[in-house]
């Protein structure tokens, strides 16, 4: 473990954090010349939901990227390259216009039935340690399957405004969020983090091989069908209160693996660091833009994250010839 | 005397037959047979990573029960793949071989076999030859009560094929055990015992010697020897090149 780096992102995420939160500052001290108790309100009823939705979106990306990529074997299995984040997505359309879902912790459950779904999905098209072309393919036939069927709901949607609401929420946004839908989003989420960290060791174990753990006392099926089912609740719990958000769980275990020395197990708490930092920067970005032009974040983060996948997909590809 | 492994009634439908072994501490055993013989699923039903039928101790203590930390002081395992995904330097992997952090233990290893320019190298960049080497050398790590090593000498050069087998013998010195699947004939002489594996069935179990004396080691791999030299037998029933 390289302390130094880990020491910079900690401070690097609580920096952040409080960026996020006094951003923009002006509105916030005229209130507070005005009326403390409604610069009070401010603070803890749309600043702090968003602030909480981006950390604990960005730690969900991260910690479920890395668990995924170290049961596939794969440095490009991620929540959204998957498919699970788009399958969260449709789960949650077809739970909001056709089965009249409102409550956000029903969404989420629809979020987490799509997100499973998906995951199942790719089990069956690319199997568990498939090459990279397989998974790449795999997860592309989802995603695409996913948001073909996600349009064809909206159409069909009895609602006249699917459409128009759906863009605020699937294209990733954490505006106008409120403390019951962070809740809703976050809790279930963060038991299923909660659980997967405890097989930190087992998922280094596994990056010997499968027998290797096996031989070890590790039940690797049993652990990858957990990791499977707490992803997706993760997953699709935060996708269905702020829609898919690309990028950032290929990118933060990326990073986490950096830190721990190409341990796969050991680099899940990093990546959710690393996510949350990634998404609470992103989040400002999104945030300092020109007012009036509310670019939505995971346009940001597909934005930016691009050319670092087509980094890693050459680097792979590089290697792979060496 | 109880033996230190007792493996009973191993079975794996389609794959082994009841198969039961018994061995001693200080013992290195040789397991061959024929591709698709067996070896393989035997060595991972005694190590318990194939859910199959029947049991397996070592001292007496019950090896697919024990939890993980005391799994790596019972049992070393090496498997037949040698592929990697992740870039974890060698000497953290033979530190995945130990239960708690034990830096000296990896100096020995790493000297003993020779992998101290690698040690932070990550494990993928290596050659197929290095790479067995340090998985060797993480199998090795906790000094295990038994090895069950698979095919540890295919991919090695000469030098390492005679200083694997030195090692092991050193290990079983100690009073560890060893089952060594294998595939080169010429080197079962150094091994104290033989294992033949046919069809999922264990047909023979004797020394180097009566092995090689024997019918069975012919039949099985359908090889006879004359003048010294294995030939394939009855090369009539089939046409030699394509």
């Amino acid at each position: 473990m390289r302390k130094a780096p880990i020491f910079l992102i900690l401070a690097l995420t609580l920096l952040l954090a409080a960026f996020h939160l006094a951003t923009p500052l002006s509105p916030l001290l005229d209130l507070r010349a005005q009326d403390p108790s409604v610069a009070a309100l401010l603070l803890t009823e749309i600043r702090l939901p968003r602030l909480l939705l981006a950390a604990g979106y960005g730690a969900v990306l991260g910690m479920t990227g890395a668990a995924l990529q170290a049961l596939f074997a794969n440095p490009l299995a991620s929540p959204d390259i998957t498919g699970s984040s788009s399958g969260a997505a449709l789960g949650a359309v077809i739970g909001g216009y056709f089965f009249g879902a409102t409550g956000p912790l029903v969404l989420a459950m629809f979020g987490a039935g799509g997100a499973a779904v998906a995951l199942v999905a790719l089990l069956l098209l690319a199997g568990r340690r498939s090459d990279t072309a397989t998974l790449l393919l795999a997860g592309l036939a989802i995603t695409l399957a996913a948001g073909a069927a996600t349009s064809l709901a909206l159409a069909l949607a009895p609602s006249p405004f699917a459409f128009y609401d759906s863009f605020d929420w699937l294209m990733g946004s954490f505006v106008d969020r409120s403390l019951p839908q962070a809740a809703a989003a976050l809790v279930p989420a963060g038991l299923a983090c909660a659980l997967l960290v405890r097989h930190v060791k087992a998922l280094d174990m596994m990056a010997l091989g499968e027998d290797v753990a096996a031989s070890t006392g590790y039940r690797p099926r049993r652990i990858g069908t957990e990791i499977i089912v707490l992803s997706a609740i993760a997953v699709g719990a935060c996708v269905s209160v702020c829609g898919a958000i690309g990028f950032v769980g290929l990118i933060a275990p990326f990073v986490a693996r950096q830190i721990m020395r190409g341990h796969p197990g050991r680099a899940l708490p990093w990546a959710a660091l690393v996510g949350s930092a990634l998404m609470l920067a992103a989040d400002l970005g999104v945030r300092l833009a020109p007012a009036g032009r509310a670019i939505p974040v995971g346009v940001l983060t597909t934005v930016v994250g691009t050319p670092l996948f087509i980094w890693i997909v050459v680097s792979m590809r590089r290697r792979l010839a060496a | 005397m109880t033996p230190m492994l007792r493996a009973s009634g191993l079975a794996i439908p389609g794959r082994l037959h009841r198969v039961g072994v018994n061995v001693e501490a200080g013992q290195m055993v040789a397991l061959i047979g024929p591709n698709g013989s067996g070896k393989t699923s035997l060595l991972r039903a005694i190590a318990g990573i194939d859910p199959s039928s029947g049991s397996v101790a070592i001292d007496g203590e019950a090896l697919w029960q024990a939890p993980p930390g005391r799994r790596l002081r019972l049992l070393g395992f090496l498997p037949a793949s040698r592929d990697l995904a992740w870039p974890i330097s060698v000497r953290d992997v033979i530190a995945l071989g130990l239960p708690k952090a034990e830096p000296d233990r990896i100096d020995e290893l790493l000297a003993c076999l020779e992998l101290e320019e690698f040690a932070h190298r990550p494990i993928n960049r290596l050659s197929t030859g290095e790479r067995a080497r340090a998985l060797l050398a993480r199998a090795l790590a906790s000094r295990p009560r038994l090895l069950l090593l698979d095919e540890p000498l295919s991919n090695l050069d000469p030098y390492w094929v005679i200083r694997t087998l030195d090692i092991l013998r050193d290990e079983v010195g100690y009073g560890a055990a060893a089952i060594v699947s294998l595939h080169d004939l010429g080197q079962i002489e150094r091994f104290d015992r033989v294992l033949l594996l046919r069809g999922g069935a264990l047909v023979a179990d004797s020394t180097p010697d009566a092995m090689l004396a024997g019918s069975e080691l012919p039949e099985a791999f359908r090889i006879s020897r004359s003048d010294g030299n294995w030939r394939v037998s009855r090369p009539a029933d089939r046409r030699s090149s394509p």
